[in-house]
């Protein structure tokens, strides 16, 4: 009886230490399917159209891992994450990986446990004020009530920002995006502050987006980019050259329509990257075409732009810090050789 | 161990039921004690392992991000450790107006059921009927995304003779700041509650033993106001006003009431209320009619009826569930995150494990703050449930 019960107990005890992680990259194969975490709707970056298929400049980072994975940029489980959960998202295993604008600070990376696998988009914070009152510039935004989300970068640049220059504020705080607009919407602040691409991507969600202005300041820098966690150096292999293959391909000129063409008759770097030549796709241990199946199926970064925040959509944002670094930006992906 | 120890040392002791149960008891809270500490080293060598960072050091760095509401001073350059207390007193705060005014609402809502007046009683049915039955995070949504977010911009505020102001950011009240002096009123407000109890005790006195009633309900609310106003008076009012005034953006000066809590403490109130309001049914139905009858044949009037002789034998049935209700309430006090109300959920489960990342230890202190609050409900209402226990038996 008693022997039982200390049986049972070291046994409980034993289970419970069975929890060594096991190599995302087979997990991944023998699901079928990438899990990746994403925002719960965010104009441009993740969201869910009426059909429940997901697009975005974030989204497409999780098709670019399942192409080079899994040969097919379909197969995904996406799964809507506030700003308040993703982590622990991560860090518990429910998802392989994060790609929801989450910016690369120094306390995630050294106390969380995760990996930042690179950035695919150079951000900033700015401010979103109603036209109504008149403001011109941050600095007029004494004794305002801001909106924000928590669990942010912003929270703390906010109180950064407010405080270096003097000025008192009341802050807001909201759990998903769409509470923060609603409650920038129904007065409940005077301005929403968040990264600037997403207020963009807010405004457009406004029911009046002409009755809302986004003053000129950026008062942080955000370089939001996809996570994995830390200890499966394959996987982050995997993530980071999913990420840097899309921005390659834009650097070698290789894009969805020319792919088919490159590969065969395409120069050493080109043929390099689509693997025709070298192994680099062995390396990774993905197969020899993990590269040319993202540019094929999600294209190249500048594709990704256009299509999803750029002149081709409703937030047509200019391609400014995000262009390559040959082209006035600061994108640089490492070469594949 | 222990248990080969005592069957080493004599059969008869072992087999002592008391004895016995003992050491059952002893290896059962060794086994649990062990499983928790297995789990909890196992969770630490893993994190350990994962790079993710713990201990509780983080509780004396500064947190870096501001609340929308604290009743202690507060700013980002404050700890976590003060983050803490924010929440926790916020989380206190809404508790005690929630747990205020669901009782009277409650009581009111619950004796109305009995009333002869046929509107008043299906106004009882059907409050109870509807929020008791719809969930509670809708009914937060309801107040804070429905009700106060339709309430006007700041410019266009509802107003009270100019000093009291109601829009979308909240109530703005006026604020009585005390100057030199002021204390001495305030310690006439403690006078007044000592010399009401004292009065109370006499006029029981006096009625027990010549049988006369006093007007204790009239004479204590005069002397609750009358003598700290006299004092005012004599100290030569050492107080003003300070009035909420729009200033920029926003009313400042004065109280303000942010509609978050508004909204959570209403929902709360009338949920828990509604639940109040069946327990108080419950409780009086369970008072025999007879109970009635013999009041009545004393001569009592029917108003006294109800407050001498039926609410006091209902409290024995209605004060144990009063107990679960009022947990009840604090723990739905979490739903303030999903419209942004500072408690201690919210700042502390939700902002700061976020922004550090040290979710055990956030949410085992968590814990260990309901756990506390609700143990202390429990021990409040046990010792309330024995004094009115204590009444049926005279
Ligand atoms: N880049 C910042 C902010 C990210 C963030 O959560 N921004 C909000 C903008 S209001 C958002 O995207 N929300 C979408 C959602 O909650 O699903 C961070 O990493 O902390």
């Amino acid at each position: 009886m008693f022997k039982f019960s200390s049986i049972l107990a070291a046994g409980l005890a034993v289970g419970v230490s069975v929890g060594a992680q096991a190599g995302t990259l087979e997990d991944v194969k023998k699901r079928g399917s990438v899990s990746c975490g994403v925002s719960t709707g965010l104009a441009g970056f993740s969201q869910k159209d009426e059909k429940g298929a997901w697009s975005g400049l974030d989204v497409d980072v999780c098709k670019a891992v399942a192409a080079a994975v899994l040969g097919d940029s379909s197969k995904v489980q996406y799964k809507p994450l506030t700003a308040k959960e993703r982590f622990t998202a991560l860090q518990s295993g429910e998802i392989d990986l994060l790609s929801r604008n989450t910016t690369w600070t120094h306390t995630r990376d050294t106390s969380l446990g995760l990996n930042f696998a690179g950035v695919n988009y150079y951000d900033g914070q700015g401010f979103m004020v109603s036209n109504k009152l008149g403001v011109k510039s941050a600095l007029e935004l004494d004794g305002a009530a801001a909106c924000i989300q928590a669990g942010t970068t912003t929270e703390l640049n906010l109180a950064d920002y407010f405080r270096a220059n003097g000025m008192k504020y009341t802050a807001v705080t909201f759990d998903t995006s769409d509470q923060t607009r609603s409650g920038f919407e129904s007065g409940r602040c005077d301005v929403l502050t968040s990264d600037q691409s997403q207020l963009y991507a807010i405004r457009i969600g406004l029911k009046d987006p002409d009755a809302a202005v986004v003053l000129p300041e950026v008062i942080s820098k955000e370089p939001l980019g996809p996570v994995v966690r830390q200890g499966d150096d394959a996987w982050f292999n995997i993530v980071k050259w999913s990420m840097s293959a899309l921005i390659e391909a834009e650097f070698l000129g290789v894009d969805s329509a020319n792919v088919d063409k490159m590969k065969d008759e395409g120069k050493p770097g080109q043929k390099r990257l689509l693997g025709t030549e070298g192994d680099a796709g062995e390396k990774l241990g993905l197969s020899a075409d993990w590269a040319y199946n993202i540019v094929k199926q999600v294209g190249n970064y500048g594709e990704s732009f256009e299509r999803n925040v750029g002149m081709d959509s409703p937030l047509k944002i200019a391609r400014g810090l995000n262009a390559q670094w040959n082209q006035g930006g600061i994108l640089y992906s490492p070469p594949v050789r | 161990m222990s248990a080969e120890h005592a069957t080493a040392k004599s059969a008869s002791f072992f087999n002592n039921p008391r004895n016995r149960a003992l050491i059952y008891q002893a290896l059962l809270l060794f086994g649990l004690g062990f499983f928790f500490y297995s789990i909890v080293s196992n969770a630490l060598a893993n994190m350990e392992a994962r790079g993710i960072k713990s201990g509780f050091g983080f509780l004396f760095t500064a947190s870096g991000f501001d609340i929308l509401m604290s009743l202690v001073p507060y700013d980002a350059t404050s700890t976590y450790g003060r983050t803490f207390l924010v929440g926790l007193l916020n989380t206190i705060l809404v508790s005690i107006i929630g747990i205020i005014l669901a009782t009277l609402l409650g009581f009111v809502m619950g004796v109305a059921y009995f009333s002869n007046n046929w509107l008043v009683k299906r106004l009882s049915v059907v409050y109870v009927e509807i929020f008791r039955n719809i969930p509670l995070l809708l009914q937060v949504f309801f107040w804070y995304f429905a009700v106060l977010a339709a309430l006007p911009s700041a410019r266009e505020s509802m107003a009270i003779g100019e000093v009291i102001f109601l829009n979308v950011r909240g109530l703005f009240l006026p604020d009585l700041i005390g100057e030199s002096g002021s204390s001495i009123v305030y310690a006439s407000i403690g006078v007044a509650v000592v010399a009401i109890y004292m009065m109370r005790r006499w006029a029981k006195k006096r009625q027990d033993d010549t049988g006369e009633q006093f007007p204790i309900l009239w004479v204590g609310l005069g002397i609750f106001f009358g003598l700290p106003l006299l004092t005012a008076l004599v100290t030569g009012l050492p107080f003003y006003w300070e009035f909420p005034e729009l200033k920029g953006f926003n009313f400042r000066g004065g109280i303000t009431v942010i509609p978050e809590l508004m909204a959570l403490t209403i929902a709360l109130a009338v949920y828990t209320g509604a639940f109040i309001a069946e327990a108080v049914r419950a409780g009086v139905q369970s008072v025999p009619h007879g109970q009635t009858e013999a009041a009545r044949s004393l001569g009592l009037k029917e108003s006294r009826i109800m407050s001498l002789i039926i609410v006091p034998q209902a409290m024995r049935v209605i004060v144990p569930l009063l107990n679960s209700e009022y947990q009840s309430l604090v723990k739905n006090s979490t739903l303030a995150t999903a419209i942004g109300y500072p408690d201690l959920f919210t700042v502390f489960v939700g902002t700061s494990l976020n922004q550090t990342g040290q979710a055990i230890e956030i949410v085992f202190m968590t814990m260990a703050v309901y756990f506390a609050i609700n143990m202390t409900i429990s021990f409040g209402m046990n010792r309330f449930n024995s004094a009115v226990a204590l009444v049926e038996r005279k």
